[in-house]
């Protein structure tokens, strides 16, 4: 088996960071993150704030709209990856993949970045900031909100 | 169906195949060599077999397995929850025979991960960038299978200051039973210095808190107990099972990453056998990582939320410890081939039938198989005894 951590330092230009295709349930999501915007679905009944986007309210099952969230939030838990061969990844490592608990109340995964691995907490203040990775969709990573 | 005696569900026969590498052998040969071993240990035949129940990674799975083996089930069931899958397909595969819809179901499990792929499967993959439909939410990140069981762990730090010592306390255990299995992968004795000192791989997680990678199947019979009372070996009677559901691939969809579907599985399958946790003189938990052993105890009940880690330290897991585990050196260090469940019934099955040697928990009469599947997704809890309820 050929192995692949010994081509980590080749020539090849860098990967890209993958890039969701939207569908119908995500689409609003992706292209906001473009335009620099974080966005929750709050359900138009119950209230519920949501994520990920779903055609409807994971509570009461009521109709959802889209409202913008503040970006800030705390770090629910996160790990130091040290061993990926996918790339673009591998190419990142050490890198941080952490939960990331929303103000608003929702969940998401996302990369902890701006700071040493060794700096994150669980409980840690971070904000988000915006990476456009294709013509219609955008991410949110997060970085120490300090 | 005449009415007569209640069918009692009961598994009639167990095997595994050879371990834990086979690149002799295709995958669905490693099915056929443990089905082969399970009827002979059950005193059956192909002939005699007239339900199938097996799962892999691919749609139809079951219906591949049935013409490879030249079987024509009147029952088949190819449920997939991950590596609890088995657990599963046995409780379905109870059902079936104790409603009258089945006699004989043959229960398989195979696989060659460990040639055809390689060690990257489980510590290097699972961060490729693409997953289908709401799996992509955490798909960009570039996490791996090692690090979504490493947020668990790290969460359960936070709350409860479970300790990385703790944890390799699982692989420690798991490591002395596997001295005593001679087919298991790795059987060269372990401390906890050696585990907080392996490589890390996602923290908190090192090298040796993660699963070895296998080939290897497994197979059981499932028949009724008046099946078995023609047959040669002792009966082990299916009391109680139960799965659960918490999450699919999504870490961010799991409501809390210290309470897993065990935790609802368990009780549900312990009010159906009629047991409390008390009761279980030996455990098979799915262990493919430290973490999944420490959840899995608290979740059953066998100690108190919280509590996993002084739990399983100091050879808790050990014969003649607070719960002897995985007696067979678990995932940890036997055999790992990517769908675990089907060994974990296997080892309780001939925990309860006495067989177990130098890791044979004395009087041993009601085990404990839990499979965990996915990212913590799913759990399912089979309570086995050796005496009809």
């Amino acid at each position: 088996m050929t192995d692949r951590s010994a081509l980590a330092d080749d020539e090849r230009p860098p990967k890209p960071r993958p890039a969701p295709v939207p569908d119908a349930d995500s689409a609003e999501y992706w292209a906001a993150a473009h335009d620099g915007r974080l966005v929750v679905q709050r359900c138009t009944n119950c209230h519920h704030r949501q994520l990920y986007p779903r055609d409807r309210c994971l509570v009461c099952r009521g109709p959802v709209e889209w409202v913008e969230a503040s970006g800030r939030g705390t770090v629910y838990s996160y790990t130091v990856i040290r061993q990926n061969y996918s790339r673009p990844f591998r190419d990142w490592i050490p890198y941080v993949v952490a939960l990331v608990d929303l103000e608003e109340g929702p969940r998401v995964m996302t990369n902890i970045v701006g700071c040493e691995p060794e700096a994150v907490t669980v409980g840690m203040a971070v904000k988000a900031h915006f990476e456009a990775v294709s013509d219609t969709a955008g991410i949110a990573l997060f970085s120490p909100d300090e | 169906m005449s009415a007569g005696p209640r069918r009692r569900a009961v598994i009639a026969g167990v095997a595994t195949s050879d371990y834990p590498h086979l690149p002799h052998l295709s995958e669905h040969a490693v099915h056929a060599q443990a089905a082969d071993r399970a009827l002979a240990d059950a005193g059956l035949t192909f002939a005699d077999v007239d339900g199938l129940a097996t799962t892999g990674f691919f749609p139809m799975y079951a219906t591949g397995v049935a013409e490879y083996l030249g079987l024509h089930p009147i029952y088949l069931d190819e449920t997939n929850t991950g590596g609890s899958s088995f657990e599963v397909l046995v409780e379905h595969a109870a059902h079936a025979v104790e409603a009258g819809a089945v006699d004989v179901v043959l229960v398989t499990y195979g696989s060659v991960q460990l040639s055809q792929m390689g060690r990257r499967l489980g510590t290097g993959g699972g961060g490729g960038g693409f997953a289908p439909g709401p799996a992509i939410y955490d798909a960009l990140w570039g996490n791996t299978l090692v690090g979504n069981y490493a947020l668990a762990a790290r969460r359960h730090m936070h709350e409860f200051g479970t300790t990385p010592e703790q944890l390799a306390g699982v692989a420690v255990s798991m490591r002395r039973h596997a001295a005593h299995n001679p087919q298991a992968q790795e059987r060269e004795p372990i401390t906890v210095e050696d585990v907080v000192s392996s490589r890390l791989v996602a923290d908190p997680l090192h090298k040796l808190d993660c699963c070895v990678i296998s080939d290897g199947g497994a197979a059981c019979i499932v028949t009724t107990e008046e099946r078995a009372a023609d047959l040669p070996r002792a009966p082990v009677y299916v009391l109680g099972a139960a799965h659960a559901t918490t999450h699919h691939m999504n870490m961010s969809a799991m409501p809390s990453l210290t309470r897993t579907p065990a935790a609802q599985s368990g009780p549900v399958a312990f009010a159906r056998a009629g047991i409390t946790p008390q009761d279980v003189d030996v455990a098979q938990l799915y262990d493919s990582f430290t973490i999944t052993v420490v959840l899995t105890v608290e979740d059953l009940g066998f100690c108190a939320k919280g509590e996993g880690g002084s739990f399983v330290e100091n050879g808790g897991l050990e014969l003649g410890g607070r719960l002897p585990t995985n007696t067979d050196g678990g995932g940890l260090s036997a055999c790992h081939p990517g769908m675990r469940g089907m060994f974990l019934i296997v080892e309780a099955v001939r925990q309860l039938r006495g067989e177990c040697g130098a890791t044979q928990v004395p009087a041993a009469a009601i085990a404990v198989a839990h499979g965990t599947g996915g990212m913590l997704s799913t759990g399912a809890t089979l309570v086995l005894g050796k005496e009809a309820p």
